[in-house]
């Protein structure tokens, strides 16, 4: 009884991890699947992909469905647009969330509770779409470049996370500069600012992804201005177009001001912009993965 | 959570020095606000911004008790109380909105934080420190890509003519002939269900299995000397040990219950399947936007903020009342 417990208990390890390290290999697959056939796709003739059977690799090598996202100018400037929104965001919306928290970490602050209070309640408390969109055109940010930027600047998860990681930093860094005669301006941005470098990656991931990835407020804001269209409107717009034409290759033609033919579908095209649009998202996270991670760690703690 | 407490430790030793600090005045006067100059400098206009883009809009819930015409003046608009909420709750597009909102909510509710715990608890048993990290990596990269990539991901996975999902079902018999999914209704909540836990597992997994590591290591020896195995150990010291986190993060997502997302629907969703994937957020788009109905739409948004807030303060409290750790 004895030597078959022992016996069990040496297998049952081997066994465990094998079967967990093969649910980890199907997560993986599972995971990277779509993006290896949509790379695939994107490089493979656009009607030999209609009959089918491509999976990790293209069969009938072309660049010409990249070669047809970016003849037409319109891709140009929807990423100029997607630039321009996410790196102004991001820059603003740090500058603002940081300087916030710094101020709400001062526990001797007397608006303390009540602008932390105000920033709390946004998180459940929103007017709804109708009034918000009212206001947007109250200010007559309708048709806009602002509609991006503007309405999102500072939002209460990042301000949590910022101002709790500031709270974590020694006091004895600010109160020589104090001493000194430092006022809170500059200890701020001198002292505190400096010192975020981690939780500034992380906030600024989140804010930069968050505006790269937007396109309900082009959708809503903006969308019969082709100027201030984005990438991910863009995509929207062909994801739009192929679900409902069920892979036309006709459709294409004129919507692509694309004189080759059947050699690019609307499934191919979609696939050259997938790529194009996660590409600068799938280049930049591993530089800040090790940030994130203690980013929503510090967000999930309350206070 | 120990952070909390430490949290209440640090406010108190802050408390003790700002009585020794005589210089500084804390109640709220003029004087203080002079003193603190920088500070309000600082935060104010932030907060006057927060006020215009979040608070100014609530003026626009007037509307809902309103039948209101754009091209009337304030005062010339007709006045007409709960009429619009009547309307609302007595339609059946709206009650049909709703159960497919707390539906799709609900299971994603359920099986995210499943899937999330689930992958964590395994992640955790894997000793190759790089193999762990690599999985890690790639199981989060989904979070990262927007809804509009991820919805023409999951359209051409679940293609008729060349989805793999039909493909890897004919292979393993278990189907006979591919399967439209996304032009029938009955399969729209388990898409959205399963589209949901491939993007954002692996995100929802980093603060499960930053709890798990922050478990005191000595339970599990003690564990290990009174002959637990590796499935008890995960049930009596892991998943208690993980409670709190839990708790926490139940009580922030039940506030957004009515939340069941809006692009992955807006975007999957066709004339086939409309009585299954129109949710709240949607039906607001079609009445106030398209249809020009604001005063339906704006009623039907502020139930949706109410239902919200008042669940976030029952959660909370039974929290409280459960001696947990609570949000507000």
């Amino acid at each position: 009884m004895k030597a078959v417990t022992k016996g069990s208990s040496r297998i049952e390890p081997v066994v465990f991890h094998t079967i967990n390290t093969i649910f980890m290999l199907f997560v993986v697959a599972i995971t990277l699947y779509p993006f290896l056939h949509t790379i695939a796709v994107s490089f493979n003739d656009g009607s030999d992909t209609l009959s089918g059977g491509i999976y990790f690799w293209p069969r009938d090598w072309t660049l010409e469905n990249y070669r047809a996202v970016f003849i037409s100018g319109t891709i140009y400037h929807a990423a100029f647009i997607s630039v321009s929104r996410t790196v102004l965001s991001t820059v603003l919306g740090v500058f603002l969330t940081t300087m916030l928290a710094y101020t709400l970490a001062q526990s001797h602050f007397v608006l303390r509770k009540k602008i932390g209070m105000l920033f709390i309640l946004t998180m459940y408390f929103n007017a709804g779409l109708i009034p918000n969109y009212f206001l947007i055109k109250e200010l007559g940010l309708l048709h806009s470049f602002w509609v991006y930027i503007l309405p999102s600047l500072v939002s209460a998860f990042n301000l949590i996370i910022m101002r709790t990681y500031i709270r974590g930093l020694p006091g004895s860094l600010t109160e020589s500069a104090k001493i000194d005669g430092a006022g809170d301006f500059r200890i701020f941005w001198k002292i505190i600012f400096p010192l975020c470098t981690p939780v500034l990656a992380t906030v600024a991931l989140f804010i930069a992804v968050g505006s790269w990835n937007a396109w309900f407020d082009t959708f809503l804001y903006a969308s019969s201005d082709i100027k201030l269209s984005t990438l991910q409107y863009e995509m929207m717009k062909l994801l739009g177009s192929t679900m409902s034409t069920n892979n036309d290759p006709s459709l294409l033609a004129g919507n692509q001001h694309n004189q080759a033919q059947a050699l690019v579908t609307p499934a191919s095209i979609r696939a050259a912009i997938t790529i194009v649009t996660a590409v600068p998202i799938l280049f930049v996270y591993p530089f800040l993965q090790k940030y994130f991670v203690v980013g929503l760690n510090l967000g999930s703690v309350k206070e | 959570m120990s952070d909390a407490v430490l949290d209440k430790q640090v406010k108190k030793q802050k408390t003790r020095n700002r009585r020794v600090d005589p210089e500084i005045g804390v109640s709220l006067s003029w004087k203080t606000l002079k003193i603190q100059k920088q500070l309000v400098l600082m935060s104010v206009p932030i907060a006057i911004y927060l006020l215009i883009f979040n608070y100014v809009p609530i003026w626009g819930w007037l509307m809902a008790f309103q039948n209101y015409r754009p091209a009337l003046s304030f005062g010339q608009q007709e006045w007409v109380g709960l009429q619009q909420f009547r309307f609302l709750f007595a339609d059946e597009t709206f009650l049909m909105v709703l159960r497919n909102t707390v539906a799709m909510s609900f299971i994603n509710l359920v099986l995210g934080t499943v899937t999330a715990i689930g992958l964590a608890l395994l992640l955790n048993e894997i000793k190759v420190k790089f193999f762990k990290r690599i999985v890690q990596s790639i199981s989060y990269l989904p979070h990262f890509l927007s809804w509009v990539i991820a919805a023409g991901i999951v359209a051409t996975s679940l293609s008729i003519d060349d989805g793999i999902v039909n493909i890897v079902l004919m292979k393993l018999h278990i189907i006979q002939e591919p399967i439209m999914w996304l032009s029938e209704g009955k399969y729209f909540w388990g898409i959205v269900g399963a589209s949901n836990v491939w993007k954002e597992v692996g995100w929802g997994t980093i603060i499960y299995l930053a709890a798990i590591t922050s478990i005191d290591p000595s339970l599990y020896e003690a564990a290990s000397i009174d002959g637990a195995k590796r499935f008890q150990k995960m049930r009596y010291v892991t998943l208690p040990g993980i409670k709190a986190t839990f708790v926490i993060l139940l009580i922030m997502n039940i506030g957004h219950i009515l939340d069941a997302g809006f692009e992955l629907q807006y975007l999957l969703g066709n004339g086939l399947t409309v009585d299954w994937s129109q949710t709240i957020d949607i039906f607001v788009l079609k009445y106030g936007i398209s249809m020009g109905n604001y005063s339906l739409a704006t009623a039907a948004g502020i139930f949706k903020t109410i239902v919200s807030v008042v669940l976030v303060f029952i959660a909370n409290y039974i929290a409280k009342r459960l001696g947990e750790e609570r949000l507000i």
